[in-house]
């Protein structure tokens, strides 16, 4: 029988934005991000940690937000879909997946645009093989990845100003 | 007034998707996002066995848990509801399929009762406390078992046989007597699995007793076939249900059978005083009770053959496992003969189909429906007789195909394929993945012991479908034709906005259906508004609407067409008055006030927003003749299709029929058994094509479905029926690390049925399961094996080459030689 469950308070910076809330410790950060801030940009897909639907960047590093607590983002800096763009304007990598018809239902998309900002904040240039590895957490149904390869590498040249 | 000739300044263009902006950003508004005040969190509760009498359900626990609102059990919803209608004729028409189970469980993932509470959270821990106590019976998890009769599913049907029917064509008999060559493959098996779209079912239903009405936010992609089954089932005027539907994360005809979740969450929001009730679907709900693909198994196949290999009959027996309820079925008993002889000349034939119960997850029309079952079937045919009489599997499809100069071409089952060329396609295939010069380099590799093998598989994906082929397995039923509804309007300001009946998941809908009205009214595609999603309260759609069988780009586009034409016929009538000139005098495009109707002999022109006016806003300047403008108009295309003759089952049953070829290189590893893919081609045919990036995406997506099946994506089940691979970490659907760059041709072979020559597309046939089993065959020909099933992996492999008895093929295939 669940017994009524104390919250924990927290401190994280979403897109910028600080927040302090006080969370179910069992809230995980993906709820958190949905449920509790509106930010339903992120998505779910799977419930093994699989899927990637839930991709977010904490720290600069890729994560899936499913699979994590809310409160292991306690100090974090978190960055979900919605904090890609800058002043209206598209992100580069949301404007090459755009541009290279990288998505068709489009649920798949924010993960994958994030998993594609790690890449390319640590590698400016990714050969197939690495581009493949970085987004092999992150499932496609619809495009058959082949566009979302086409994504990447014209967000690459695009962030190298070439 | 004939419409004129559109502009054809979009139609055919690469246009960027309208849908980009919102998906981009992340504000696409998926069923999930939406939350509704008072809303209520629904679970399921799902029975762990596959067969079992229900004893007790005890849900008083879980009601008495702070913060649950109420229970639901099969008991209370078989005393409020109707059994769903049920499409196939007696005896399975006496079944009574709920949306909970009431007495018994017949697949593991059954839900049997549900409970409601004020979060996900609490519903998770509800569902925790429900004591359910079942009585095990025996499960059938074989198709072929389960027409043993032993174990029956379904006590007021007796039987577990669904439907059987014989398709005979020609004089079968002839042609065995004639033939040069009887070949005999003993049995085939088309696997079970789901293009599990990436987002899963939800359902948020709120039934207000106050106004009596059922609102549906949902991400079902046939609504208009999901309200008809739930009046029924609720018994509610139909008018009384609304469903809308947003963006959608993928359906792939998965999302069609939802209907039994949206009818307990309706009856949930009811039982909790009106409040809205969702209901997210997990991962592990959605692949054990969701909907599969169908199951086939392929027995006792005979195939007459001339002495240069040309098929002349076919005589099989097909077995099709539709899962512990028939749901859609039995019309996967009668839409494989959509593509009756697939690409072949062959005009004998005698296939005896039968469908069973089985105590697994239901079917459903899962992206490539019925026919690739078929299609695989006649590939794996065509493929098996062309190695056993050494002729090379491209000349043997070569001597085979549909001749060019053939189309329309009528199949020996009444089907019209409206136009296509497949040897052109073969050759453009071989030319971009280098055909000779892999035949080389294979015949290198095999001197050095390693397995390569170069497979072709050629299909079809049949489009916008007759009805009419459902009175072929029920004569009683009353559907026909197809049809598809669409509206355009100039709004009070001069808008031009778009409604469409089809209920897209990723296709584009609003950026094609922008193209075609772009094209009518000469303006460009960004003054026009397309409404996204389904929504039954816009009145655009008919019983058909949805998206569903490869063809929107027909059915849903002809009728965006046709609303066009008649929005636009509308506008001249007003600017004919208003510019008082003659309608013959004006022409369309866009000024320096926006989009226009000018009088070509005096300059004078009229906007949108002043067309608009007149009819709107301004109307005591309206002549009376003009009274009956509303500048909205309502479109309902239909198909030309007449009613089968349901007892030859003959008839036109599909529209359009685009093609694909597909080529494969694989290498299975002499060590691990992994077969991996070293080149790959997909040749597509869609006649005309409206967005070619678009198209080319569906077929980059439908290979990745189809390779994913072929090699990775498979329903399990055990002796006992319990589902070995219920998440994505067992089911493994295919990743970009798994996936092979695609090397993309096309064609067009525009189609005469269609407005604009373009073909329905999308579902893809299912290529790649028919190529990779062909490219398999090829490699392992020469170590004794025949390609027997549809999903091959390393496991299987392994199994196939280390097997020490008498060669596989050798039990499998028998060949009569009679030359
Ligand atoms: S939802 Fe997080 S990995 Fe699938
Ligand atoms: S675009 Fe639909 S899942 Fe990727």
């Amino acid at each position: 029988m669940p017994e009524a469950v104390e919250k924990v308070t927290l401190q994280l910076t979403v897109n910028g934005k600080l927040h302090s809330l006080s969370v179910e410790p069992r809230v995980l950060l993906v709820e958190l991000l949905r449920e509790i801030l509106d930010l339903t940009g992120t998505h779910v897909g799977c419930d093994t940690t699989y899927c990637g639907a839930c991709t977010v960047l904490m720290n600069g590093a890729a994560v899936k937000s499913c699979t994590m607590f809310a409160v292991q983002a306690e100090g974090a800096e978190v960055l979900t879909v919605e904090g890609l763009e800058k002043d209206g304007e598209l992100h580069p990598i949301q404007k090459a997946f755009g541009d290279s018809y990288g998505l068709q239902c489009g649920y798949c998309t924010p993960g994958l645009m994030i998993s594609t900002l790690q890449l390319l904040s640590k590698n400016r240039k990714p050969n197939e093989k690495e581009m493949r590895k970085a987004i092999a957490g992150n499932t496609c149904r619809c495009t058959g990845y082949q566009n979302i390869f086409k994504a990447i590498q014209l967000a690459a040249k695009n962030m190298n100003g070439a | 007034m004939s419409p004129e000739a559109d502009k054809k300044n979009w139609v055919g263009k690469s246009l960027p998707r309208k849908e980009e902006n919102r998906l981009l950003r992340g504000r696409g508004k998926f069923s999930d996002d939406i939350k509704l005040r008072e809303m209520l969190y629904l679970r399921f509760i799902r029975s762990p066995y596959a067969h079992a009498k229900i004893v007790s359900i005890d849900v008083s626990g879980a009601e008495a848990l702070p913060g649950v609102v109420c229970a639901l059990t099969g008991t209370e919803v078989a005393q409020q509801t109707q059994p769903f209608i049920e499409i196939g004729p007696d005896p399975f028409a006496k079944i009574k399929d709920y949306p909970l189970a009431v007495s018994k469980v017949r697949y593991q993932g059954e839900p049997l009762a549900a409970v409601v509470a004020e979060s996900p959270a609490l519903a998770d821990d509800a569902a925790e406390l429900v004591q359910v106590d079942y009585d095990p019976l025996d499960p059938v998890v074989d198709a072929e078992n389960a027409l043993t009769n032993k174990s029956i599913l379904h006590e007021e049907a007796g039987t577990n046989l669904v439907w059987n029917g014989i398709f005979e064509y020609g004089d079968v008999e002839e042609a065995f007597r004639d033939a040069a060559y009887v070949v005999k493959v003993d049995h085939l098996h088309f696997h079970r699995f789901s293009s599990t779209p990436l987002e899963n079912n939800v359902v948020i239903a709120q039934w207000n007793p106050k106004d009596e009405r059922i609102y549906y936010q949902c991400n079902n992609s046939f609504p208009s076939f999901a309200i008809q089954f739930l009046a029924a089932h609720l018994g509610v005027h139909i008018d009384r249900i609304r469903v809308e539907t947003s963006d959608i994360g993928g359906s792939f005809g998965i999302k069609i059978t939802s209907y039994p979740q949206m009818a307990v969450c309706a009856l949930a929001s009811r039982k909790a005083g009106g409040r809205p009730v969702k209901w997210v679907e997990t991962r592990s709900e959605h692949i054990t009770s969701s909907a599969h693909g169908n199951e086939r198994t392929f027995r006792d196949t005979r195939v007459a053959l001339d002495k240069n290999g040309v098929i002349t009959a076919i005589t099989s027996r097909h077995i099709d496992d539709c899962g512990a309820y028939p749901r859609y079925e039995p019309l996967g008993c009668v839409i494989w003969s959509q593509v009756f002889p697939g690409v072949y000349r062959f005009k004998n034939a005698r296939i005896d189909f039968s469908q069973a119960v089985t105590n697994k997850c239901p079917v459903g029309p899962n992206r490539g429906y019925s026919r690739m079952q078929h299609l695989w079937f006649l590939e794996r045919v065509v493929d098996i007789c062309a190695y056993e009489l050494d002729i090379p599997a491209d000349e043997m499809r070569l001597r085979n195909y549909i001749r060019p100069d053939e189309f329309p071409y009528t199949t020996p089952n009444g089907c019209v394929y409206d136009s296509g060329d497949y040897p052109k396609m073969m050759q453009l295939a071989k030319d971009l993945i280098g055909w000779d010069d892999w035949k080389t380099k294979q015949v290198i590799a095999r001197k050095e012991g390693r397995l390569i093998g170069i497979g072709i598989g050629t299909t079809l994906d049949s489009g916008t479908n007759n009805f009419g082929q459902s009175q072929i397995v029920n004569p009683f039923l009353p559907y026909s034709g197809n049809s598809q509804g669409a509206n355009c309007k100039l709004d009070i300001y001069g808008e031009v906005v778009v409604a469409v009946g089809s209920c897209p998941q990723g296709q584009g809908h609003e950026t094609t259906a922008a193209q075609v009205v772009a094209d009518v009214l000469n303006i460009h595609p960004d003054l026009i508004t397309v409404r996204t999603g389904f929504d039954t309260e816009r009145n655009v759609h008919t019983g058909f609407s949805g998206t569903y069988a490869s063809q929107f780009a027909v059915s849903g586009l002809s009728a965006v067409h046709g609303a066009a034409q008649k929005l636009k016929a509308e506008m001249k009538r007003l600017a004919a008055f208003a510019l008082e000139t003659n309608e013959d005098d004006l022409e369309f495009g866009t000024g320096a006030q926006g989009p226009e109707t000018r009088a070509k002999s005096t300059g004078k022109s009229i906007n949108y927003w002043g067309l608009a006016n007149l009819v709107n806003a301004n109307s005591a300047a309206l002549p009376p003749e003009l009274y009956e403008l509303t500048l909205n108009c309502r479109y309902i295309w239909r198909a030309p299709f007449k009613v089968p003759d349901t007892k030859k089952k003959y008839g036109s049953l599909t529209l359009t029929y685009a093609a694909q070829l597909h080529m494969a290189v694989v290498e299975v590893d002499c060590d691990t058994y992994i077969p991996r893919i070293l080149d790959y081609v997909a040749v597509d045919d869609c006649g005309t094509v409206i967005n070619p990036p678009i198209v080319e995406g569906q077929v980059y997506g439908a290979t990745a479905h189809g390779i994913g099946a072929a090699l990775m994506e498979n329903c399990v089940y055990d002796a006992v029926g319990n589902m070995l691979t219920s998440t994505f970490s067992d089911y493994i659907p295919i990743t970009a690390v798994n996936m092979p760059n695609v090397k993309y041709g096309h064609i067009e072979t525009p189609s005469p049925h269609s407005y604009s020559g373009a073909k329905g597309m999308g579902e893809g046939g299912a290529a790649p399961i028919h190529t990779i089993s062909a490219a398999l065959q090829d490699a392992l020909f020469a170590s004794g094996i025949v390609i027997d099933d549809s999903f091959n992996n390393a496991d299987s492999l392994f199994r196939a080459l280390t097997a020490k008895e008498i060669s596989q093929a050798d039990k499998l295939v028998k060949v009569e030689k009679r030359v």
